[in-house]
């Protein structure tokens, strides 16, 4: 049986293969607010503008990132037993002048992930039940394919000495 | 802006622990430390500041209450503070700003928590408008994911190293060897640190401060009734800042997904943390070089250098330098954690920004033996709570 590919959060992203972040645009001041603000802007002195709907930057820059070396609590929904640790990553969007934070996709080594490296945001499967797949945005580094040679994942340990 | 400054007659902590007791029996035990400190009764005190705890049900809520009530109903009035890690400051503030007012002379402060072991996680149901929530469920993101993307930032930023990371969690345990409250009194080397587990990369476990239970009570006096009272010589709180941050936010902050976006907007010309201390200095007319011992909080050990530049100790980069040589321990320029801070403790989360005053008020009365920061007379606290509560409290000698 096949299961049906559904966001894990409504109205946040785009299900697109290049996905994109959705967010509101104040039409006064010009920020964006993600997630999305629907009920006024919060930019101070700008309460009467008007909140419109726009896409953010698929691409931007690691401003920082960790990892999750032990389980996260509930309700973080855990998909693989035993437990395996994954990145977590902080991108920087130049034109929004905004930091989104995001999972890494499984699989990129602690060597592709430096802070200053081109990020892309991409569609993966957060979790699974019977019936669904629930999507969420995830980074990767620019064109990162899981077909790389296997290398440790996000175990934390770097290896490299930079 | 002319502040007036008001005495702190008594100060008292249970030990912080995993004691897995009622929290109330750790805040009362606070409080008669506290008014044994003073030397008055509890009959005397005319209002009740309570930090709120979220994790014990309903008398956790209204903190005030339950502790007028176990103390034994005077009929005065009390109220009940809840800004997450800034909790207890903002009990202080309610407190001090009743003496100010003139609506009373003399007021109890008071915080304590029992907590859960492991993670501090989110209220329990399914809250899909709760980015608290949200933050577990669609990233995984717990408060050390937080702690691991600052640490890393300053890492590849500023040059920083795993091994200065260590060397704060070394300095902090060191300090509260001797601390009689403090819950981890363990020295650590180096090596140990780094041969913990990676918690948040590339934070280590011996990196990051632990929950604990624990309780800590003060007595605050207008410095007249102070000094009708015996007090003529007490510690005075110069400052208290709880600022909140200003838009657009460009640091991102637990627990949120995204910072505010600066698109078309002037960036604020200091961050949110630093607003935390200024304002507090600016109170106090006071400013980083008159600071002799400070109390911040190290949630992670990295985050205590963040506080260095933060706080004006360094400029922004420069906190490894103060470390590594020696200026933030015993001899050094500014003592930064006397008390062992979070390293020692864990938090108890509206306890501690409470405890942060009573040990910078043993430190400037010289009574913090075995950990005393000789010849201190003005200190400074720092802590920042989730969802935008900025903690930060001046006190000095009169």
């Amino acid at each position: 049986m096949t299961r049906t590919r559904v966001p894990a959060i409504e109205g946040w992203f785009t299900l697109d293969e290049e996905p994109r972040l959705i967010g509101t645009r104040c039409s006064e001041s010009g920020t964006v607010f993600f997630p999305p603000e629907t009920t006024m802007s919060r930019a101070p002195g700008h309460a009467t503008s008007t909140l419109e709907p726009v896409e953010l930057s698929r691409t931007g820059t690691l401003w920082s990132y960790t990892n999750a070396g032990y389980q996260p609590p509930d309700p973080y929904i855990p998909v693989t037993d035993p437990y395996e640790p994954f990145f977590i990553a902080a991108v920087e969007l130049a034109a929004e002048k905004m930091v989104v934070l995001g999972q890494v996709v499984a699989g990129v080594p602690a060597t592709q992930l430096r802070v200053g490296a081109q990020m892309e945001l991409v569609l993966d499967t957060l979790y699974s039940d019977d019936d669904n797949d629930y999507l969420m945005w995830k980074w990767q580094p620019i064109g990162w394919t899981s077909n790389a040679p296997e290398e440790s994942g996000a175990t934390g340990e770097r290896t490299d000495a930079a | 802006m002319t502040v007036q400054d008001v005495s702190i007659i008594g100060v008292g902590m249970h030990p912080w622990g995993k004691w897995g007791r009622n929290f109330v029996e750790y805040g009362v035990a606070a409080i008669r430390d506290a008014i044994t400190d003073a030397g008055i009764d509890y009959r005397d005190i005319q209002f009740v500041a309570g930090a709120d705890t979220m994790r014990n049900g309903y008398p956790g809520y209204v903190a005030g209450a339950t502790f007028a009530q176990a103390m034994g109903w005077t009929g005065i009035p009390v109220t009940s503070a809840y800004g997450a890690c800034a909790s207890g400051v903002m009990a202080i503030e309610a407190a001090r700003q009743r003496i100010m007012a003139g609506l009373c002379d003399v007021a109890l402060v008071v915080g304590a928590d029992t907590t859960p072991k492991g993670f501090l996680a989110p209220a329990k149901g399914e809250r899909g408008d709760d980015p608290d929530w949200l933050r577990f469920r669609l990233l995984g993101a717990t408060n050390p994911t937080y702690f691991g993307l600052y640490a890393r930032r300053r890492m590849d930023v500023f040059g920083a190293t795993e091994e200065d990371f260590a060397a704060v969690k070394v300095k902090n345990a060191r300090h509260g060897l001797g601390n009689p409250y403090a819950r981890y009194r363990k020295e650590y080397t180096v090596e140990d640190v780094m041969a913990s587990p990676i918690v948040a990369d590339p934070l280590r476990l011996l990196h990051i401060c632990a929950t604990s239970d624990g309780g800590a009570a003060m007595i605050i006096a207008s410095n007249e009734w102070a000094a009708a009272h015996g007090h003529a010589d007490a510690v005075r709180i110069k400052g208290v800042s709880t600022v909140t941050p200003t838009f657009p936010n460009t640091v991102i902050e637990m627990p949120n997904f995204s910072t505010d976006s600066a698109a078309g907007l002037d960036v604020p010309p200091r961050t949110f943390k630093q607003a935390i201390g200024d304002a507090a200095y600016a109170q106090a007319g006071i400013g980083p070089d008159d600071v002799d011992v400070a109390e911040v909080y190290d949630l992670s050990a990295a985050l205590e250098l963040d506080w260095y530049e933060d706080l004006g100790f360094c400029d922004p980069g420069g906190a490894e330098k103060l470390l590594r040589d020696g200026e933030t321990t015993f001899g050094g320029r500014i003592v930064v954690n006397p008390s062992g801070g979070l390293a020692c403790f864990g938090e108890a989360v509206p306890a501690q920004a409470i405890a942060q005053v009573c040990e910078l008020t043993w430190q400037l009365r010289g009574q913090a033996t075995g950990r005393q920061a000789e010849g201190a007379s003005v200190g400074i606290t720092a802590n920042q709570g989730l969802f935008g509560h900025g903690s930060s409290v001046v006190v000095a000698k009169p």
